[in-house]
């Protein structure tokens, strides 16, 4: 089913060339044939022309983003729009790169995303599997506490969670900035609802076996969730790379500040007209790794971001 | 199965008298409870810690009158509440994150499902399309919005070019508050349709085949089956992308950070409560007065989901 489907399937042509000249007139309802020029016209404008119009509206500005990061300042202060660079010139990431520390929050952020991500996921394949195998009392009670934790917005808990990690020393360190973030609800909830639907005889088996809780988790848990596994794990290594207002808050020196954070105190320092070609470049830095990921993984990360939707 | 299996743990708790404990429990089931505790209370703990305190913090702070980093503080009551109910800031703020919120779920619902339909149809490339199109969800704020910040750019930016060329003088983009709500709600748009698309799109998908073709048959055009069959049908959809949306707007903090660091005109209630707390003032109680306000707002449309989900659940 399609509702906008231009191209509609012809009996006409499957019967081939020679009965597709007086096929017109015995059929009342009039249809083009696959390769009319009636019928290319329609898809191209109902079908492809939305298609390009979209993605061209998305991709210009990324695009312009790379180009822009190799212009010099006066390929970009000028009344006329130079589109393409005049070389490929590294001077605006090299510039990017000394005016603040980018390779330290480089290193940062790859820290904070790596070893954030990983105890994440790790606490939600446990708390998951806790909460579907393990015999305990109250664990509605729990999974209701943790689904309305789902519901709290990191947002309004800055200035607790600040004041919380500035009180044990955790400001400008890398332990401060991955700790509160630590929990993990969505994780849980997700893989939760995965494990339910796992089949109870293949565990039972393993029981009488006599394999205990540990074995039972990573010898057959796990390996039968990868998909599931790794839809929580891109979507958290997303969402901790792009983080910015808790990195934002509990760092101000640039030795413990991670990209997007980064990005900020070179937004301060190139703020003038002539910077834009090196804030290009710091951008590119930032939104290139992910977009990367992104390309590779992009099955996995739409499922997790948009997990829900179909079951309302 | 969970269901068997946690029967009889519950039935053996609530038996215990609360003078002797563990007398009355099987070596197995002591051990289960150890076992659960170990592999979830990291979890839970951390959630307790980071997730749930901060409430009940902020509710005290919020009664406060405190500078942030100062070390004594002095209780002043619903001061803070009052403070900001009858200043002009509820009026701003409040409007502000109104506008904001309502424009850009309007804005991203609209576009996404229009995004939606032109995915959905069987030619090639909708499937590099879908990707392309969500991409933006998925990137940086902060690095989006120093790349769109260039492109309003009043001077060199590529929309200036475009005004010049057609004889006009770009707008103070940065500079206005009401137009640098305008700005920033672009290209909230811009980053979040993808999202609402790619949701639309498996609504659409997920529409029983048979009722649209006999729509077709029946001579139904594409327009009126559109309206009168599939937007009825995709009603589940679009509430639930009402209240994902709106949750992601009321708490939409980066980009308006990178593009209008002073919240000149852009001051939704999430940024005015960092702004109240991390910017010039440092009024750690008055911030966190505005952030239970917004707390409070959040809440209602949760439990307004969840009384929906509810209903649906027992239509079905």
């Amino acid at each position: 089913m399609s509702l906008l489907s231009p191209v509609s399937p012809d009996p006409a042509a499957q019967a081939g060339p020679a009965s597709a000249p007086d096929a017109g007139p015995d059929i009342p309802l009039q249809r083009h044939r696959p390769f009319s020029r009636a019928n290319l016209t329609q898809t191209i404008a109902g079908g492809y022309l939305p298609l390009i119009l979209t993605t061209v509206v998305v991709f210009l500005p990324l695009l312009w983003m790379v180009l822009s990061s190799f212009k010099q300042p006066g390929e970009i202060i000028t009344m006329d729009l130079k589109i393409l660079p005049e070389s490929l010139n590294l001077e605006n990431y090299n510039i990017a790169m000394t005016t603040v520390p980018f390779a330290q929050f480089f290193v940062n952020s790859l820290i904070v995303t790596s070893v954030g991500a990983t105890i994440k996921v790790l606490l939600a394949i446990l708390t998951a599997y806790a909460l579907v195998f393990v015999r305990f009392p109250y664990k509605n009670v729990i999974f209701v506490l943790i689904l309305v934790a789902l519901m709290v917005p990191p947002q309004v808990s800055i200035l607790p969670n600040y004041i919380l990690i500035a009180g044990m020393g955790g400001k400008n360190t890398l332990w401060g900035i991955i700790l509160p973030g630590l929990g993990t609800a969505f994780g849980t909830f997700l893989l939760r609802q995965h494990f339910m639907t796992l089949p109870a005889s293949i565990l039972e088996s393993a029981e009488i076996d006599g394999a205990g809780h540990w074995r039972r988790l990573w010898q057959i848990v796990v390996p039968v969730s990868g998909p599931s596994i790794a839809t929580v794990a891109l979507v958290v290594v997303v969402s901790e790379w792009n983080d910015y207002i808790w990195p934002l808050i509990i760092t101000d020196r640039p030795e413990t500040m991670t990209l997007p954070v980064g990005l900020t105190l070179l937004q301060n320092s190139e703020g003038n007209g002539s910077g834009w070609g090196i804030l290009m470049a710091g951008a590119v830095l930032v939104i290139v790794p992910i977009l990367l990921v992104f390309a590779a993984l992009q099955r996995y990360i739409v499922a997790g971001l948009t997990q829900g939707s179909v079951t309302g | 199965m969970t269901r068997q299996l946690t029967d009889r743990p519950r039935a053996v708790v609530e038996a215990k008298p609360p003078a002797a404990p563990r007398a009355r429990w099987s070596s197995r089931t002591r051990r289960d409870f150890v076992v659960f505790l170990a592999l979830a209370l990291p979890n839970l703990l951390l959630i307790a810690v980071f997730t749930y305190l901060p409430l009940f913090n902020n509710i005290y702070y919020s009664t406060l009158d405190w500078t942030l980093g100062s070390a004594s503080a002095t209780v002043v009551g619903f001061d803070n509440y009052v403070t900001f109910f009858t200043s002009s800031d509820a009026t701003k703020v409040l409007g502000t994150t109104a506008v904001f919120t309502v424009i850009t779920v309007g804005g991203s619902m609209v576009l996404g499902l229009l995004v939606a339909l032109a995915l959905n149809s069987k030619i090639r490339g909708t499937t590099f399309a879908r990707s392309a199109v969500f991409a933006p969800y998925v990137l940086s704020g902060v690095g989006v919005g120093l790349v769109w910040l260039f492109i309003f750019d009043p001077g060199y930016g590529v929309l200036a070019w475009l005004l010049r060329g057609l004889g006009q003088q770009s707008p103070q983009w940065i500079n206005d508050p009401q137009l640098s709500l305008v700005m920033v709600i672009i290209v909230y748009v811009w980053k979040n349709l993808g999202y609402c698309a790619v949701v639309y799109l498996a609504g659409l998908q997920s529409l029983p085949q048979d009722v649209m073709e006999a729509a077709s048959l029946d001579g139904a055009n594409g327009f009126r089956r559109f309206v009168s069959m599939a937007l009825p049908l995709l009603s589940p959809t679009t509430f639930f992308l009402l209240i994902t949306t709106m949750l992601s707007s009321l708490q939409a903090f980066d980009l308006i950070r990178i593009m209008t660091p002073l919240g000149n005109g852009t001051s939704t209630l999430i940024y005015e409560a960092y702004l109240q707390a991390f910017g010039a003032f440092n009024r750690a109680g008055y911030s966190a007065a505005i952030s239970v306000i917004l707390f409070a707002i959040l809440l209602i449309i949760t439990v307004l989901q969840l009384r929906f989900v509810e209903r649906k659940v027992h239509y079905s």
